[in-house]
């Protein structure tokens, strides 16, 4: 590690933090329905998706309707791209005329995309045409970021309120978040980002011949605006296979930053706009530095552990100074590749700009932790707040009743129901992950797709699953994932992660928001110091993370002491 | 809570005799259809259950393992633990209903066929009385059952169940018309309409009750049950699923090992302490003379956050005494002084007593009665005292009193501008007059109780609010609650004032607890979150209350609400410990079980335990003795202390969050020293 | 039911117009306008004719050429095509290797790479393949260790060539953004541009 690498990554933090204040407070605006300066410009479309839509925007919902309109919505669109994949044959933008997805292929990618996962069991560049990539899986980008982050608005929002049945109205949320939040940010970024050279044409590649006169394809397309909402909506589907690793999704280390940026942008934003909407700001701040707090322990340990190099490359005579580069970009170095791998794994974003299955033992086993952590800190645009929020109920539950009352959180009594939820919601992690690698493992079909034996083959299926479940989408690439078994058991890992951990949360919120707020008083549980940052980081370490303990023990763990005593597999 | 010694029969925390019977409950409560309330421990069982089975096939086959033989025992152990735990926190209990059963004594009613008619009785078993029964009660009879005086009136010693052994009076009519089974009329008779079905008196209820046979469980207590069941599930989950990570690996686990890991990562501290923790709460109530018809109460008293304290009896020491003296033209204050004692010696009400107290104390004064003199006593109907010697006359009493005794039209300017003064502060005017004149004012007040500004100020950090309930009028009320510091207060207080108070506290949010003894005040109690009732009160009353209290002691609602929230903190303390446990857990057992697969992993070995073996055993021996080495606190419960929730957090997080992850770690390295050093692995 | 079903097919409908259709394909006009060689593919050409990207990676393997990173990049086996042969710096299916730290596969690979790149220790990008397979630079020491070859092979002297790499060293912005490196595709066809001695 060097001070030179720490100070990069320190830049972009900060700086991540000071742009996401104002727009968080925008997104509190936009969330209460309040004008902001892009009114004037994209109001009259608002009006028009209500009318031709006969959406009634006054009219609120319950949190049962609330979650059937995301329900049906979320199918709907599932549906859609699941047509749009097989028949992308005989759709328009297919200069190349690539030939549709097979059933189950197509299964895994529409349910990785409508659940925010962006798994991806296919290779972009070689399997889809620039218009599959444009209609089916850069809109899911916008509509499943959109659909995570109305979750959190309706969940702030049973907080803010007293004795209210109603928690809005999903469809004006999930409008007005692509409308005044999502699209005119990803505009933006994406316009910086074809200054900084990512591709945006609707040719599919370009015929080059090398110095040395071989022929070169290469691929290129409409990659600059899918580029700028996959990170801006912790999507994480890359136009090319090598996703950011790719020099056209990134260029150089200013694209590279500024990827890191909108990944944290609106997870770290929602954590003011929580505040704001709550009416406490402290509130947010709270969260924020447990999201923090992880992000720069997942840093520490990932550079360290990247930084020293392979010792067992090392030790056949290779220089361990400048880390270890198998699988990493030269422009990047190891602090960038760190930064923004930690980044968009504590996010549901799982973008990578280095290939996590040739990082070191420890250096994977923090991107795969903090997804099992429940992808929280910060999570997920949405996902992310409402599931640390989940885990900060626990937390006072846990707790709470240490300073001798009913646990309450934001002024709302924590009882049976909403403990009975959260844990609900808490257990699909475990569940899904657990159960899902320990069945593929057990079976000789799964065990196929693994690259090699040993201790990072588990590590390769555990990474699956955890990614899967958390929606994160990332991977240790080694593994051979279009395969039927996978397809499909990830393909219901992804499906759980996202709604049965969503429909208990919306659920706390619509029995969150029916109670009345006790007003705080000095005997109130403080939520709001450095004391509840420390209770949550532990609890969200000691519930969400420890019972992976066995597992990675068996996995990174015992292929890091392994590796460090010389051993190879 | 220091200011109330129990007066119920203490019993210390581990007696000999208590140890043994809780010793068989505990086998008895291993009892699966019983245990299946406790799901962590319930689940601990069968685990246990399994490993035995395991361990007899084993030593049926010819190959007896002293290892999974020691793991079943400490399991088992660990389920034991929890079961003694909750047998001997209701033996506690036990033991206070046997005295209360002492007391019951198998009585003869003397059932009147008419009411009217005393004469005619015949003598029918107490337990044969019905509802709306009419019995007689005499002196030296004990009362049959609960009930309502309805003629008559009797001093009535009621030490069966208060402990207090000051007979009180009992008569028909008004607030002191209830009487309760079990207790001893001392002298004169009573008519007594039965109100109590069989097995239902007080008595019996508090038999119950303290038995734990009507226990439920409280809306926290279901809620953490849930939490834990989830635990157990998630790490249900862990455990299994480690059978096919392990099989890939390489390494083998029996069953005996990952009951024993199951067993260490869910959370059977709390588990198992949990009930125990409740029913001590309700037994540390008890010993401060309270009694809850629920835990759910005993809960709601943590929760309460604005009190309603009636004024007089609570906040003021209840009568009115001398608090200064205002002389008229010509006079001084020791004249006055004197002429005021000389005054009310014969005054022997608590007013006229704090008038020499008064003079006294701030003009040494001595009450003497001059010789020969004649003392005239006082009377309501006159409404004043006085004293006759060689001519002389004194007199004492309300000011339009003695000014018509005296004669006197308009009194000194300075006095009337006194006395409006003093009735303007919420005081009592009183009026000196030697012969014909008018020598001064005395003011009586309220006395706000020595101490009460204090505790109100304790309560204030607590986060609860509270509220003076008064029948004064507003000005006066205003002026107590301001001595008193009090946050608020209802003037003028009717019952249906009292009610809408509380509708009005509640509907922000808040619980309120109150206390009361009258008929009228039973809507309020009721619905009061949590609604003290003196033993005194009405039988309408004590029906509304979820709390009883023996000694009929208003101030006690502070201590009620301390214990609630020791309960609240005990429970909070003992969940984190445990689930804090977790972490060394992993670090003794994983290292330990993997070791085979891969030998690098004994890096992860930090405690440095001697052998896989004696890691696990000892991991699962410490598991079990952290129960019973904690049954002392889940008794006695975690001190609270009235500093705020912000720094009382920061205690209990340090304590018992931090120490949870610390001491098993020093824990189980001794176990692993100790049988080391026996040989055991 | 079909109350919400209803808007949810309308609003679905809309909202893939505006962010999967009209956006997308608004913004590729625009982006082209504004920053054509960008939104083209950086290419470079010479004589009109594309000879590579300025940001995709080249593979180079003759002695008078500066070598790139180690790719794993394949391409479809011409004949058999459910297999896959090794093709670096496939620039159509982009791909690092893959391979475990503690994968045999990596540490022989490595091993038989080692002994083409001369004294050791070897910088870690001369035999470690990159994550997309392309990527377009190598460290500095990796360039400088590759002069004398260089020289050798196109008959210059050392100083010139190294001279030349130091040129083409990108350092890091305000001396710590970014990495310091060479663009290998840039270096090459700017020895390609030097005088013959």
């Amino acid at each position: 590690m060097t001070i030179r690498g720490w100070a990069e990554i320190l830049l972009v933090l900060v700086v991540a933090v000071l742009l996401a204040w104002p727009v968080g407070i925008h997104i509190a605006r936009v969330a209460e329905g309040k004008r902001t300066f892009l009114h004037p410009l994209l109001g009259p479309i608002e009006r028009t998706f209500y009318t031709l839509s006969r959406i009634d925007p006054a009219q609120e919902m319950s949190w049962q309707q609330y979650t059937f309109a995301l329900l049906a919505l979320n199918a709907i669109h599932f549906l859609m791209l699941y047509a749009i994949l097989r028949l992308q044959f005989y759709l328009p933008l297919n200069p190349d005329h690539l030939a549709g997805m097979s059933p189950r292929l197509a299964f895994n990618t529409a349910m990785s995309f409508v659940t925010n996962t962006n798994w991806q069991a296919y290779s972009g560049e070689t399997t889809l045409s620039p218009g599959s990539q444009m209609w089916g899986l850069t809109s899911h980008m916008f509509v499943s970021a959109g659909t995570g982050i109305t979750v959190a608005l309706a969940l702030s929002r049973a907080f803010a309120r007293g004795g209210l049945k109603t928690l809005g109205n999903f469809w004006v949320d999930l409008t007005r978040i692509v409308l005044y939040v999502l699209l005119p940010i990803a505009v933006v970024a994406a316009f910086v980002l074809v200054a900084l050279g990512v591709p945006q044409t609707l040719a599919t590649h370009a015929d080059a011949t090398t110095l040395e006169g071989l022929r070169q394809t290469i691929a290129m397309g409409p990659v600059a605006f899918m580029e700028a909402i996959k990170q801006l909506g912790t999507n994480g589907g890359g136009y090319f296979n090598a996703n950011s690793a790719h020099p056209f999704e990134n260029p150089n280390a200013f694209s590279c930053i500024l990827e890191i940026l909108l990944v944290l942008l609106i997870p770290f934003a929602l954590t003011f706009t929580f505040g704001h909407i709550v009416g406490e700001k402290r509130q947010g701040y709270v969260l924020l530095a447990v999201a923090g707090i992880f992000l720069l322990a997942a840093v520490a340990v990932a550079y360290s552990s990247e930084a020293q190099g392979n010792p067992l490359l090392t030790a056949i005579g290779v220089d361990a100074t400048q880390g270890n580069m198998e699988g990493k970009e030269i422009r990047f170095g190891i602090p960038l590749s760190v930064l923004f791998n930690v980044v968009t794994t504590a996010t549901s974003c799982g973008a990578v700009n280095a290939m996590l299955d040739s990082y070191m033992p420890l250096g994977g086993m923090v991107s795969m932790f903090l997804m099992q952590l429940g992808e929280v800190v910060p999570g997920g645009v949405g996902s992310g707040l409402y599931g640390l929020i989940v885990f900060a109920v626990l937390a006072v539950f846990l707790a709470g009743l240490m300073v001798g009352r009913t646990p309450e959180y934001l002024g709302k009594k924590i009882q049976a129901k909403e403990v009975k939820l959260a844990v609900l919601a808490v257990l699909i992690l475990p569940l899904s992950i657990l159960g899902g690698t320990a069945l593929s493992l057990a079976l000789p079909e799964a065990r196929a797709s693994l690259a090699i034996g040993g201790p990072h083959g588990l590590s390769e299926m555990l990474y699956a699953f955890t990614s899967a479940t958390a929606n994160n989408g990332s991977a240790f690439a080694g593994i051979s994932a279009d395969t039927p078994w996978l397809d499909t058991t990830l393909g219901i890992a992804m499906l759980l992660g996202r709604y049965a951990f969503l429909v208990p949360v919306l659920a706390i919120a619509g029995s969150l928001g029916e109670k009345v707020k006790v007003p705080a008083s000095t005997g109130t549980f403080p939520t709001d110091g450095l004391l509840f940052v420390g209770l949550l980081c532990g609890v969200v370490f000691i519930v969400g993370g420890l019972q992976f303990m066995p597992a990675l023990s068996l996995g990174p763990l015992a292929e890091h002491f392994a590796l460090f005593a010389g051993k190879s597999f | 809570m220091t200011s109330h010694h129990s007066k119920a029969e203490r019993i210390p925390l581990l007696d000999r005799s208590l140890l043994s019977r809780a010793l068989q409950d505990a086998f008895r409560k291993l009892d699966p259809r019983e245990l299946i309330r406790n799901p962590v421990i319930f689940v601990t069982e069968i685990v246990s259950a399994l490993v035995t089975l395991l361990a007899v096939r084993d030593f049926a086959i010819g190959k007896p393992s002293l290892f999974s033989l020691s793991i079943a025992v400490f399991l088992w152990l660990t389920v034991l633990f929890a079961t003694f735990a909750e047998a001997i926190a209701e033996g506690r209990g036990r033991a206070r209903a046997e005295t209360l059963r002492r007391m019951r004594t198998e009585t003869l009613a003397k059932l009147l066929p008419n009411p009217a008619d005393r004469a005619v009785f015949k003598p029918v078993p107490a337990s044969e009385l019905n509802v709306g029964d009419h019995v007689l009660v005499e002196a030296g009879d004990i009362i049959p059952s609960d009930g309502e005086a309805v003629e008559g009136i009797a001093s009535v010693n009621e030490a069966a169940i208060t402990g207090e052994s000051a007979p009180v009076i009992r008569e028909a009519g008004g607030d002191r018309s209830a009487v309760t089974g079990g207790t001893l009329v001392v002298s004169d008779w009573l008519v007594i309409r039965i109100t109590a079905a069989r097995g239902t008196t007080f008595l019996d209820r508090m038999i119950r009750l303290v038995e734990g046979a009507e226990r439920r469980k409280t809306p926290n207590e279901i809620a953490l049950d849930i939490l834990l069941a989830g635990l157990t599930l998630i790490f249900l989950i862990a455990v299994v699923t480690l059978v096919s990570f392990a099989h890939y690996s390489g390494a083998t686990l029996s069953i005996p090992v990952l009951a024993a890991l199951f067993v260490c990562l869910i959370p059977t501290t709390i588990g198992g302490l949990l009930s125990a923790i409740g029913i001590a709460g309700m037994d540390r109530l008890l010993r401060f003379n309270v009694l809850a018809t629920s835990g759910r109460a005993v809960e709601a008293a943590g929760d309460v956050d604005t009190l309603l304290l009636d004024k007089t009896g609570t906040i003021t020491l209840g009568n009115r005494m001398a608090a200064s003296i205002v002389p008229g033209p010509g006079v001084t204050e020791q004249e006055l002084a004197q002429a005021a004692v000389l005054a009310s010696l014969g005054d022997d009400t608590p007013e006229g007593r704090s008038i020499l107290a008064f003079a006294r104390g701030r003009y040494g004064i001595a009450a003497e009665k001059p010789e020969g003199a004649k003392v005239v006593p006082f009377s309501a109907q006159t409404r004043l005292s006085g004293l006759d010697h060689e001519g002389q006359t004194w007199r004492k009493g309300a000011v339009d009193s003695i000014c018509q005794w005296a004669g006197v039209e308009n009194m000194p300017s300075v006095l009337t501008n006194a006395v409006e003064r003093i009735a303007r502060a919420g005081g009592t005017p009183l009026a000196v007059a030697r012969g014909r004149q008018i020598m001064g004012v005395i003011e009586l007040k309220d006395i706000v109780k020595p101490g009460i500004r204090e505790r109100f100020a304790a309560l204030r950090r607590m986060g609860i609010r509270t509220v003076m309930v008064t029948g004064d009028n507003r000005l006066t009320a205003a002026a107590i609650a301001g001595e008193a510091g009090v946050d608020d207060f209802i003037a003028e207080a009717t019952p249906q004032d009292k009610l809408s108070y509380i509708r009005r506290v509640q509907s922000e949010g808040r619980l309120v607890a109150m206390t009361g003894d009258g008929t009228n005040d039973a809507p309020a109690l009721a619905q009061a979150d949590v609604g003290v009732v003196m033993q005194t009160g009405t039988q309408a009353a004590r029906e509304a209350g979820n709390m009883v209290d023996l000694d009929s002691d208003p101030t006690k609602l502070i201590e009620i609400v301390e214990i609630g929230k020791q309960l609240l903190i005990t429970r909070g303390a003992l969940t984190t410990f445990s689930i804090a446990n977790d972490v060394s857990k992993y670090f003794a057992i994983l290292p330990a079980i993997f070791v085979t697969a891969y030998p690098e992993l004994e890096a992860l070995n930090v405690m440095r335990l001697n052998s896989p073996q004696s890691a696990i055993l000892s991991a699962v021996i410490f598991n079990a003795l952290i129960i019973v080495l904690l049954v002392p606190l889940a008794l006695r419960g975690v001190r609270f202390r009235p500093i705020g929730a912000a720094e009382l957090l920061r205690r209990n997080l340090l304590l018992y969050g931090v120490g949870g992850i610390v001491a098993p770690f020093i824990g189980i390295k001794l176990i692993d020293m100790f049988i080391t050093a026996l040989g055991l692995s | 039911m079909i109350g919400t079903f209803r808007p949810a097919l309308i609003l679905v409908g809309l909202l893939t117009l505006l962010s999967g259709v009209l956006m997308p394909l608004a913004f590729t006009g625009l982006a082209s306008l504004v920053f054509p060689f960008q939104a083209h593919g950086s290419l470079l050409k010479k004589d009109g004719k594309i000879f590579g990207s300025v940001l995709i990676g080249q593979n180079f393997t003759a002695a008078r050429y500066f070598h790139p990173r180690p790719s794993a990049t394949t391409e479809p086996d011409p004949k058999d095509p459910s297999k896959t042969i090794s093709v670096p710096y496939a620039a159509d299916n982009s791909a690092g290797s893959n391979l475990a730290p503690s994968a045999k596969a990596l540490i022989e690979r490595v091993k038989s790479d080692l002994p083409s790149m001369g004294p050791h220790p070897v910088p870690a990008d001369a035999v470690t393949a990159s994550g997309s397979g392309l990527d377009p630079d190598i460290s500095r020491a990796y360039a400088e260790r590759q002069v004398a070859r260089v020289a050798a092979a196109r008959h210059l002297p050392e100083t010139a060539v190294r001279d030349l790499v130091n040129r083409f060293v990108k350092t890091p912005t305000l001396g710590f953004i970014g990495e310091e490196r060479v663009n290998v595709l840039m270096l090459n066809d700017a020895l390609d541009q030097m005088p013959k001695p």
